[in-house]
């Protein structure tokens, strides 16, 4: 390893302009002669719009225009799709209702757009939406899973019956029913996963800008994957052709999983750019952010374990309701099938799994992919099952998990995924020595001393990330192809710009990326740079989610950089008049081995571009490009650990102690995997102890701003403790596995686990605010 | 319309702006420094946090007419020229920040912090006082980290001044 290479925490290139007020986001972008949009949003969760009348608000000062959701239609502007097919257990495809991009007709949850006001100013973009008069006839409205497949319930799309999207199912029924009819022991439990807002601080904005001598549109945008907002905004949406269509997606401020998707309003940003003659921005407050961006989570579950004897797993069933909300965003159906009940066999020997997921429409806002997507849901289940599961069998639940750990790889589940490696036994007993588990009931008799209430949970999880082999997940019914691309350039100077299809909004790619450039050619980073979010420069790119771009997108940039290694040594080979299977590099020097020989990359560079004096037959530049489709999906996984204390006056929950044992495989740069495992655990944390997106029962949303909704701050948070045990992946040739999403996925269920430890009582749902964990500790 | 005059990093400005325009549009739109962040509409996020007059303020909280006379400092007029502040250098050194967003307000409140606080600043004080900031992407983990790093640097700064 250099001082710059894989494995060192360095410092991060990205962040001076970040500290300096430098960076560049969307909202910061200004071009002349712009406009301002201002949306018109229903505060109906269900509603015919009978009428919209735009007259005072054109005659406002500045007022662009108003556009509608009928003129939108009328343009033939596609409607939203769900870009990955789900069909139903008795082979039917998923019902899809219709979502255009502003409401012509029906509106369906509290916040979708009828109309737009484009305007000089911002200001004045408010004003006229004040003045514009829209006529809506109220229709009854639901708001969640279990009162929307009632019979008589309000029915949101003519598309699907009873709301009903989809009944879907995994594993095999009939093994799993033979499991439980011999087990000595069956383990129930029924499990609320609550419905989250992303909340990334950087609000959602757009600036769309027509040329019409061009007939080309760019879009500044925060997005996750410009590529695939280029994709589907031309292939689906039908506002321009992809070569008349430039995505950048600049500084992005945390996106989480919410800035996959393409939106109505960077639809109609574009679509109105072209209708005004003028260059639009949009830029959402916070409350937009709460009502449009696609919520996480809300699944209601029933599942049981069977046990034989020894306390060994010997089945799984689980039935799971998924509250979709009123349309299907971009990845949803994908969500609680392919990432969530594919992981349900956890880090366990289980025989045999069955799952059935009901996916099912509400008045509420979609709900899509978020932070662990699937996962966090999955493993949550499974780490309250197992703790419950110890707590009946009356055995220390850390043995349960020992007793059925997969120890042999690779693993074959019943539920798809083959997990290639993994050491389930050394992340869980690195966490319980950081804890000092075996000293915990000494602690907690203490703690009883001082009145206090304590507790320890354990949480063992699995994720499955890369998302993933192409064919695999097209099999499964995907809608796109999940490789990535990457370009390697090195410029006559020997500098070297790498062009990469992933896309970082906080992930530091422009660090930990050129960290395997100076690997590889021992350059210093600061040679290097990462060019990414722009659908002009870069190639194509699938974009960044799933915690993919380190094994998938770096992976491709060293597939580039082999090639550029390959024609740089017959280049240097040829200079030094050597033979090619003789040079080395080392230090941005290419030798010949077991001589003094050798020629400097810049050289190596010039003498590519000058093309003086090449092999015979070779092609000038020093440039290659590669895509990479990985054979397989990636597996962390690792132990958390949380002790806590429950003050039973109050039901206030203090932490202990959290940490954490992560199995990553290769890590490019310590520093920055464990900020993302930090962030991660505050998320987890803060879905148990803290966030829920409510809504009433008429579909009104309670929790629309940082004063009702309640984002974990430092002070609800412990500082944490990190370790690593490793298993390289095999399944890519660094050996990465991935790291962003780890922390929400095992968090959650540790500390449910321990606070339920603590009280003494099993049945707590997310989050355990003091006021619902003193209800539990005192009901009868 | 009224007419703002204030000092911003060090210079003095002088704004036309509708009278309900906030210090921090006037500050985004008028005067492009744009590194003063905008993340939610109820003064709870602090991503807009500046100094007024050496105190840090949420500049979304505040009239532009409100800040007439007084001397402003961003994020932008923190560094001094291309040395960087003590808070900046310690946010970079400890990882304490990811997507950069609420950066500048964090680091902002983060200086407010230690110079109330002088030396006595502990890791609960920390948390405590950061409370009017939030941050999605670090968990505050490394966030505590530089400030409390910074506190120690800044002590050494002052002292050798």
């Amino acid at each position: 390893m250099g001082v710059e290479g894989i494995g060192a925490s360095v410092v991060r290139k990205e962040d001076k302009r970040f500290i300096t007020g430098k960076g560049r986001y969307v909202d910061d972008v200004k071009l002349p002669g712009m406009t301002y949009a201002h949306f018109i949003r229903s505060p109906h969760a269900h509603a015919k719009v009978k009428g919209i009348d735009a007259s005072a608000a054109l005659k406002l000062p500045g007022v662009v225009a108003v556009l509608n959701g009928k003129q939108i239609v009328d343009d033939k502007v596609g409607n939203l799709i769900c870009g990955w097919a789900i069909t139903s257990k008795d082979g039917s495809p998923m019902k899809m209702g219709a979502w255009p991009a502003m409401a012509p007709e029906t509106v369906r949850f509290v916040g979708q757009a009828v109309a737009v006001v484009i305007a000089e100013s911002k200001n004045l973009a408010r004003d006229a939406a004040e003045a514009v008069v829209v006529d809506y006839e109220e229709l009854p409205a639901v708001a969640n899973v279990t009162d929307a497949i009632k019979a008589g319930a309000p029915q949101l799309h003519p598309e699907a019956p009873g709301n009903q999207i989809y009944d879907w199912v995994i594993g095999d029924e009939n093994a799993v029913n033979d499991a439980f009819s011999k087990a000595a022991n069956v383990v129930k439990l029924d499990l609320t996963n609550n419905r989250l807002a992303p909340n990334p601080m950087e609000p959602r904005s757009a600036v769309a800008d027509y040329n019409e001598a061009e007939e080309h549109f760019t879009l500044y945008t925060t997005s996750q994957n410009p590529h695939v907002a280029r994709l589907v905004l031309s292939a689906f949406y039908n506002i321009a052709p992809e070569h008349k269509l430039r995505v950048i997606a600049p500084d992005v401020g945390g996106g989480f999983g919410s800035k996959i998707y393409i939106y109505p309003e960077e639809m109609v940003a574009l679509w109105a750019s072209k209708k005004t003659g003028r260059p639009v921005k949009w830029t959402g407050d916070r409350t937009e952010a709460f009502l449009t961006d696609a919520h996480g989570r809300d699944h209601v579950t029933h599942a049981e374990m069977a046990f034989d004897a020894n306390n060994k797993i010997t089945g799984l069933k689980v039935k799971t309701y998924a509250n979709f909300g009123a349309y299907m965003s971009l990845f949803s159906s994908a969500v609680p099938t392919y990432l969530y009940a594919t992981l349900l066999s956890g880090q366990y020997d289980i025989p045999a799994i069955h799952a059935e997921v009901i996916a099912v429409y509400t008045n509420t806002t979609p709900v899509d992919a978020y932070r662990g997507a699937g996962r966090p849901e999955a493993s949550y289940l499974v780490e309250r099952m197992m703790e419950t599961a110890a707590r009946q069998l009356n055995v220390d639940p850390a043995a349960l998990r020992k007793t059925n750990f997969i120890t042999q790889f690779p693993h074959q589940t019943p539920v798809i995924m083959a997990y290639d490696t993994g050491d389930f036994n050394a992340s869980l007993d690195a966490a319980m020595k950081a804890i000092d588990y075996a000293g915990f009931a000494g602690r907690k008799a203490q703690a009883k001393a001082q009145g206090k209430l304590r507790g320890i949970g354990v949480s063992c999880y699995i994720e499955a990330c890369g998302i993933a082999p192409s064919k695999a997940v097209g099999s499964l019914g995907a809608g796109v192809g999940l490789w990535e691309s990457a370009e390697v350039r090195v410029n006559p100077v020997g500098t070297i710009e790498v062009l990469t299809g992933s896309h970082s909004h906080g992930q530091g790619h422009e660090t930990a990326f050129a960290q395997l450039i100076s690997e590889r050619l021992g350059v210093p980073i600061s040679q290097v740079s990462i060019v990414h979010g722009d659908t002009d420069k870069v190639q194509f790119g699938m974009g960044t989610y799933g915690s993919r771009s380190a094994a998938v997108g770096l992976t491709a940039i060293l597939k580039a950089m082999e090639k550029v290694e390959s024609k740089a040594k017959k280049i240097a080979a040829h200079q030094l008049e050597a033979s090619e299977a003789d040079i080395v590099i080392e230090n941005g020097e290419f030798k010949v081995t077991g001589t003094d020989k050798s020629i400097a990359l810049p050289m190596v560079a010039l003498a590519a571009y000058t093309a003086h004096n090449l092999p015979d037959g070779m092609e000038p530049g020093l440039k290659e490009s590669a895509f990479y489709d990985p054979s397989n999906f990636t597996f962390p996984a690792g132990a958390y650990i949380c002790e806590l204390e429950v003050d039973p006056a109050t039901g206030k929950t203090s932490f202990v102690n959290f940490v954490a044992a992560d199995d990553f495989g290769r890590l490019i740069n310590p520093m920055i995997v464990e900020g993302q495992v930090h962030g991660g655990l505050a998320q987890g944390i803060g879905q148990a102890l803290l966030e829920h997106a409510v809504y009433d029962a008429n579909g009104q949303p309670i929790t629309a701003s940082f004063m009702d909704y309640t984002m974990p701050r430092a002070d609800d948070l412990p500082s944490f403790k990190l370790s690593h045990t490793t298993t390289l992946c095999p399944g890519n040739p660094l050996g990465i596995k991935g790291c962003g999403e780890a922390g929400a996925i095992g968090a959650s269920a540790a500390v449910i686990n321990a606070i339920t430890d603590a009280i003494g009582k099993n049945n707590l749902e997310m989050p355990a605010t003091p006021d619902r964990v003193w209800r539990t500790i005192h009901a009868a | 319309m009224s007419t703002v005059k204030l000092t911003v990093n060090g210079k003095a400005v002088s704004v036309d702006v509708e009278d309900r325009t906030l210090l921090v549009h006037l500050l985004r739109d008028h005067l492009n420094l744009t590194g003063t962040h905008v993340g939610c509409d109820t003064s709870q996020c602090g991503a807009c946090v500046v100094h007024i007059d050496g105190r840090a303020v949420k500049s979304c909280t505040m009239l532009a007419g409100q800040a007439d006379g007084a001397n402003v400092t961003t994020i932008e007029g923190l560094a001094k020229g291309d040395e960087l502040h003590p808070m900046q250098a310690a946010f970079r050194d400890n990882h304490g920040l990811q997507c950069g967003y609420c950066t500048p307000g964090m680091i902002m409140s983060a200086v407010d912090i230690v110079q109330r606080h002088g030396g006595q600043l502990d890791e609960a004080t920390v948390r405590h006082e950061l409370e009017g900031n939030i941050c999605r992407c670090t968990g505050y983990h490394n966030i505590v980290k530089a400030v409390l790093d910074a506190a120690g640097r800044m002590k050494v700064a002052q002292a050798a001044e």
